[in-house]
């Protein structure tokens, strides 16, 4: 029997050889969304409690990272959705910061504001295609959504972004 | 997709990339031992055929109350 024969069948043992498998990656999308380790742990670990008891639905032809990937977008979406504008967006995690002078802290700063207050749908296609660079089909699969449409999120989201920091004189 | 746009985009990725750098995306530690946490406080949810159990036995009870003396009896 696979492994994921033995995990839909409720092996404790294939769940855990999963967990072990795919961990660091579902942390590691959830983190360039989230933007803080701590909530991406949690967010993490509350993924796979998700897949631990849909295990009974999910049909071990198919591919489980996309199904991870796809629970750990939505659980993420929904931690932008309900979290309070002013703790959203910390700048910088962990990560070597490469500041560029020509973008001063207050210009940086009303950046920061400015995705933030982007719908959630358009702040996650954002963060993942311009800032992390991911590629359109990888964030489309993730969010169960065709490419043209994370495309069209990306173009509306890149218009807004432009209007408000035209408006406030941090773009030209 | 226009010149223009291209040029927006361009731009404001690099204003973005500056605001906000892409993060440090590996994971510091194991967290099979936060999940392990996570599923032993998980409430045990009661099946709905327990529920309907249940409420038969006291319907049953109810009207025929020398049933609980049966049932006390296999119990």
């Amino acid at each position: 029997m696979s492994l994921l024969e033995r995990f839909t069948k409720g092996d404790p043992d294939a769940f855990e050889e999963l967990f072990r498998q795919f961990q660091g990656r579902v942390y590691a999308w959830i983190v360039r969304i989230v933007r803080d380790p701590g909530t991406a742990e949690d967010l993490t670990v509350e993924t796979f409690w998700r897949i631990y008891r849909a295990r009974g639905r999910f049909d071990s032809q198919k591919d489980f990272g996309g199904w991870a990937y796809r629970i750990a977008t939505n659980l993420a979406l929904s931690h932008l959705r309900h979290r309070p504008l002013q703790q959203q967006l910390p700048a910088q995690i962990a990560a070597d910061d490469a500041p560029d002078p020509a973008v001063q802290d207050e210009a940086k700063e009303e950046i920061r504001r400015a995705v933030a207050k982007l719908a959630p749908k358009l702040q996650l296609a954002v963060t993942m295609a311009l800032i992390e660079d991911r590629p359109y089909r990888e964030i489309a699969e993730a969010l169960g959504i065709a490419e043209g449409t994370v495309k069209s999120r990306v173009f509306r989201a890149v218009r807004i972004l432009r209007k408000r920091l035209r408006k406030l004189r941090v773009m030209t | 997709m226009n010149h223009k746009d291209n040029r927006d985009l361009e731009e404001i990725k690099a204003a973005l990339q500056a605001a906000l750098p892409p993060t440090n995306a590996e994971l510091r530690h194991d967290l099979w031992p936060a999940m392990l946490r996570r599923m032993e406080s998980a409430p045990q949810r009661v099946p709905w055929y327990d529920w309907a159990l249940a409420a038969a036995i006291v319907a049953i009870s109810l009207v025929v109350p020398r049933f609980i003396w049966v049932l006390a009896y296999h119990i």
